[in-house]
């Protein structure tokens, strides 16, 4: 049988999507099924006076109403934040209660205030038109670098801080820059971004009354995760009688990681009502209330000897997360961020300190990326403004400097067991033509349009995370996943992992793993996920985890299988199990030409009685069945990095940034389907460009979002990229036996500091992200640079 | 989206008599229906005029191009006579929105909806288009009136849109990248007599350039615009754009728009 691990596989999903087959939760009806719809505050920040539903209850068609005083009377608890951050003072951080619907107060628009049910969606719409909120409306915080000096949101969380973490030792860092030759200082935005997952979130909540289940349909990429924390701190349902369908998912990129106030809400309403509550967001109400993504103001200093080595790092975030601490809230720019503000580089010293702050503004949690494209641009921007000022070529400031001897123990946290950042960045100056970007620099200018280069050579860590070390700096979970290899009698296998698939394509990758550690063709395999009810309890997708832990579940699950194979082979071959060779599919008995294919082998354990002929072909002790489970705590995050260089033509007349040309070269460890990581790379490079270029959440000064809807937030259209150049090399994990580092965040974390380093070289000012071309065309002003001659 | 009624109506006359109290029409619903669905917008009746059949087509004579109300965008784009007569104006509707919008919105639609960032009413300024409607004829400088505003009376039906067909003409639009409607754009338009600038995206309703107009009726070539001056008073300053920002973009797209005349 040929190799799959490593082919460009078919997705195995795709027929169901590309004719419009998919099953997703909107999708979703059942019968006697009622609609919501949510109440939700219009104010960035008020009091609510009083929540009058008497004119919206009478309306026709309305089932229910609650607000959060019935959600109160339920005890049922607030959304969590699942990571507890220390500051530096040795305090915890500080977090508000966050109710599902609004007890006393609203704190950003969007909040959820009430929801309305009724037997049709008109009707529901007709009538939460008729509920009548009195607020008394206050000063909203809305800006990340306000929040501090504002007054404070809630009550005991002064200047809305949340925590003031640092990582490093900053008298080290302060001593070493004091020394350095030079010392190069930034001040950088990392703008907000709001996800715009293709499908909007949905949930429907499903009380059966007689077994007392409570089931719920979400667009989610955790389900297990979801119903813990709905169980465990919401005390929705209890975990037994719970039961969280996650079907097909159009797109997550963070955002549906998880459980929201719809979810816990019409769960818990379907119990009340008894009836099935169904509830899907419009656009708008995405762009409102799903968490949004980045934010951050930083101030950077890096630390310089005149010999190019870079000596020191010092990092000042502030990060707004929003109204409230959302699940992975406070990871996201703290441990997932942080350590990796040093990039690929060997800095001896570095220190990173961040300061969450409240804001009225939607949740911020992570997206694509998470912490690591925040890292990723400050490194790659001021290692770029660095090489300018040592006058050093970018590719051979960035190559002096890199980690170049694994394992690695980096100054922050990680310990780096692979890579060649050598080898990708020259692979990458190749196939980008490099040598010849001045000639196409001239070109450019013979058209009138100024071009540049910029450079990312990035790392981020993935495969989140070994249990015991994320529990120890904070985490509420360990970070293992689960698999369930399941031999069918008739030799076909279902496969139960616990990650999540909403675009990611597992059911390919996943079978192909399958299909070479068994031998069983691709076709008679099924991966299912997303149903808490079917396969073991596990993690989800997200931080490029799936492979590397997920996949290794699998794997392990699947030598398990072999191992018991080789015990009934034996038996029935008539020799010992340490005899037997397990080879594409085959069971041999060494020295022989005696074997069994793994599909008798899976027949026979669920035939283990006399049956004519056949004799019992399990040995004493082994049970029957064929069918092993295996939980993978990973050593070590892995470790992806790569170069991306991109060049872009400005228009010097309107300031308009176009990116001409684009090459990415990334290490993911062991790749086991190139199309489908091709296709992770295009997406995430989409995302990462569409934030350097385009995106931006804004909120005006009261709070209100002004980028609402796809009339006011740029979402990168196809005709905004050039064709992009991809390549790889590979070192292999050392931390997994497949070898895989992970590939879906790379695009996102690698090229917004591509895209701006080479805005800058055209501009040759700062300009910030998204770098619109009014901002472009301001510089160019300022600048007063020089016109090209077209 | 509220319930509401639909009726067809087969001739003006039928169809401005439907259109009483709270309807109103529906061409080809691009614009009036997202804005119903969002509830900012509520009828009782939509009074559908795409089966009215004389309100769709082209005609061609020696002076002036006749646009019926209810042609599709796509129709203008690829039609021969356009493309013969006023090409500049089959480029304005092959840039409007994406195909699907295209093959439903209509000219008529466009021009009474009225959006301060749509591109054909630059096009019936520039063109000195007359618009016909149900009651009357109406020049379109008359006709843009503010922003989402227009001279039409309740139950006026626009049948269709006179162009005069210039000696040269160009239309340059500079999109949002976000909706891809007009940040600004600028119709060119040298006709029989004078030469003619609108302007439509930069403020709250589409307006003609007295100085673009005065310059290049003295010399129609790019190369005076340079020295113009356009202020960036009453220009719309916005996320997208500020008015200082949208006053050097009218010149950029105004250079432009001459150059490929
Ligand atoms: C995604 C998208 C992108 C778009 N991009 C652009 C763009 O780039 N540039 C641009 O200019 N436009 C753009 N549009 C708008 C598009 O051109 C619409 O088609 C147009 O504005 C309205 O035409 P309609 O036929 O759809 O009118 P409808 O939506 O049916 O009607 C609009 C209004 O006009 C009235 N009306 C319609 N016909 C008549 C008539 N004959 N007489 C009197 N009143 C009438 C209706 O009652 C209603 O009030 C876009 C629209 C969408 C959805």
């Amino acid at each position: 049988m040929a190799n799959l691990v490593g082919s460009k596989v078919e997705r195995k999903e795709d027929k169901r999507f590309l004719t419009g087959k998919g099953q997703y939760t909107a999708d979703i009806n059942l019968v006697h099924q009622t609609y919501a719809c949510f109440v939700r505050s219009p104010h960035a920040r008020a009091k609510i006076n009083k929540i009058d539903i008497a004119k919206a209850s009478s309306a026709p068609g309305v089932v229910k109403i609650l607000t959060g005083d019935d959600l109160a009377k339920d005890k049922i608890g607030g959304l969590i934040a699942g990571w507890k951050i220390v500051s530096q003072d040795g305090k915890d951080m500080k977090v508000p209660p966050h109710p599902p619907l609004a007890k006393d107060s609203v704190n950003y628009v969007g909040d959820h205030v009430a929801i309305v049910i009724a037997e049709t969606l008109e009707q529901a719409k007709n009538a939460a038109e008729l509920v009548n909120v009195s607020y008394k409306i206050q000063k909203a915080v809305v800006k990340t670098e306000d929040a501090m000096n504002s007054d404070a949101i809630y009550e005991g969380i002064d200047r809305n801080l949340c925590f003031d973490f640092l990582l490093g030792d900053k008298g080290k860092t302060d001593e070493a820059l004091s020394k350095a030759d030079k010392v190069v200082k930034l001040d950088l935005i990392n703008n907000r971004l709001i996800p715009n997952a293709m499908e909007p979130r949905a949930s429907i909540g499903d009380y059966n009354p007689s077994s007392e289940q409570l089931t719920l349909y979400t667009t989610n990429q955790n389900p297990h995760l979801t119903r813990l924390v709905l169980s465990a701190f919401n005390a929705i349902a209890p975990e037994h009688k719970f039961r969280v369908v996650a079907p097909d998912v159009g797109g997550g990129f963070g955002s549906k990681i998880y459980p929201y106030a719809e979810d816990a809400v019409v769960a818990w309403a379907s119990k009340k009502i008894e009836r099935p509550v169904k509830w899907v967001a419009e656009r708008s109400e995405s762009f409102l209330s799903d968490c949004h993504g980045r934010d951050h103001i930083t101030h950077v200093e890096l630390g310089i000897k005149n010999d190019g080595k870079m000596t020191a790092l010092k990092v000042e975030t502030i990060a707004n997360i929003g109204a409230y601490a959302s699940l992975f809230a406070t990871v996201t720019p703290t441990y997932l961020y942080a350590p990796l503000v040093i990039g690929l580089y060997d800095i001896p010293v570095a220190s990173c300190n961040v300061k969450a702050v409240f804001t009225n503004t939607a949740p911020v949690d992570a997206y694509r990326g998470a912490g690591r494209p925040e890292a990723a641009f400050l490194i790659e921007r001021i290692v770029t403004e660095g090489a300018k000022e040592i006058g050093m070529d970018q590719a051979e400031f960035r190559k002096k400097n890199f980690i170049n001897k694994f394992p690695h123990q980096q100054c922050l946290i990680h310990n780096i067991d692979s890579g060649d950042y050598a080898a990708h960045l020259d692979k990458a100056l190749e196939v980008g033509d490099y040598k010849n970007f001045e000639n196409r620099r001239t070109q450019s200018a013979k058209k009138g349009k100024l071009r540049g280069i910029g450079f990312s050579t990035y790392i981020e860590a993935c495969g989140i995370a070994p249990s015991a070390v994320v529990m120890s700096i904070g985490a509420g979970v360990g970070l293992w996943e689960s698999a369930e290899v399941r031999f069918n009698a008739t030799g076909n296998v279902s496969v139960f992992t616990g990650a999540h698939s909403h675009g990611q394509g597992h059911e390919t990758t996943f079978a192909q793993i399958v299909g070479d550690r068994l031998g069983v063709a691709i076709e008679n395999i099924d991966v299912i996920h997303g149903d808490t009810d079917k396969g073991p309890f596990g993690m989800g997708t997200y931080g490029s985890r799936s492979l590397a832990v997920g996949g290794t579940a699998i794997a392990k699950a699947c030598d398990k299988i072999i191992e018991k194979g080789k015990k009934v082979a034996a038996h029935m071959l008539e020799g010992k199990p340490e005899d037997i060779e397990f080879k594409a599919g085959e069971f041999v008995l060494k020295n022989s030409n005696k074997k069994k294919t793994i599909g008798e082998i899976a027949f026979a354990c669920y035939l283990p009685g006399q049956y004519g002929e056949i004799k019992s072909p399990l040995p004493t002790g082994v049970e029957p069945g064929l069918k092993e489970t295996a939980f993978y705590d990973p050593v070590n995050f892995s470790f992806p990095a790569g170069t991306h260089i991109c060049e872009v033509e400005v228009d010097q007349d309107t300031g308009e940034t176009k990116v001409a040309k684009y090459t990415a070269v990334d290490d993911f460890g062991t790749i086991i389907n190139p199309m489908i990581v091709e296709g992770q790379v295009y997406g995430g490079l989409a995302q990462g460009i569409g934030q350097a270029l385009y995106e931006n959440g804004h909120y005006d000064e009261s709070g209100q979002l002004t980028t609402a809807s796809y009339m006011d937030y740029t979402m990168p259209r196809a005709d905004n990229f050039p064709q992009f150049k991809l390549d790889f090399t590979t070192t292999p994990a050392t931390s997994n036996p497949l070898g895989a580092k992970g590939c879906g965040e790379a695009g996102a974390i690698a090229a917004p500091p591509a895209v701006m380093n080479a805005v800058i070289d055209a501009v040759g000012t700062d300009v910030s992200m998204p770098a619109t071309a009014e901002k472009v065309w301001n510089a160019l002003k300022k600048k007063g640079t020089k016109k090209v001659a077209a | 989206m509220k319930n509401f009624n639909f009726k067809s109506a087969t001739n003006s006359k039928e169809a401005s008599k439907l259109a009483s109290g709270r309807a109103t029409f529906l061409a080809g619903g691009m614009s009036l229906l997202p804005a119903m669905k969002l509830r900012l917008a509520a009828y009782t009746d939509l009074i559908n005029i795409k089966k009215i059949k004389t309100l769709s087509g082209i005609k061609v004579s020696s002076k002036s191009l006749r646009i019926g109300a209810t042609t599709t965008h796509s129709l203008v784009s690829n039609s021969k006579e356009v493309g013969k007569s006023i090409p500049s104006l089959a480029v304005l509707a092959d840039g409007i929105g994406d195909p699907q919008v295209r093959n439903r919105g209509t000219i008529g639609g466009s021009i009474a909806n009225n959006d301060p960032a749509a591109d054909y009413p630059s096009a019936c300024l520039a063109l000195n288009a007359t618009i016909h409607t149900s009651k009357r004829k109406i020049s379109a400088d008359k006709f843009f009136k503010g922003m989402f505003e227009t001279d039409l009376k309740k139950g006026e039906l626009i049948e269709s849109v006179e162009f005069e067909i210039p000696e040269k003409s160009a239309y340059a639009k500079y999109p949002n990248p976000a909706s891809r409607y007009a940040v600004v754009g600028v119709y060119v338009a040298k006709l029989k007599n004078e030469v003619r600038v609108a302007v439509t995206g930069a403020a709250s309703c589409v307006f003609r350039s007295k100085e673009l107009e005065a310059s290049l009726s003295n010399n129609f070539s790019a190369s005076v615009i340079d020295s113009i001056n356009i202020s960036a008073k009453g220009l719309n300053s916005d996320i997208h754009a500020s008015a200082e920002y949208r006053a050097h973009i009218i010149k950029v797209m105004a250079k432009k728009a001459v150059s490929s005349c």
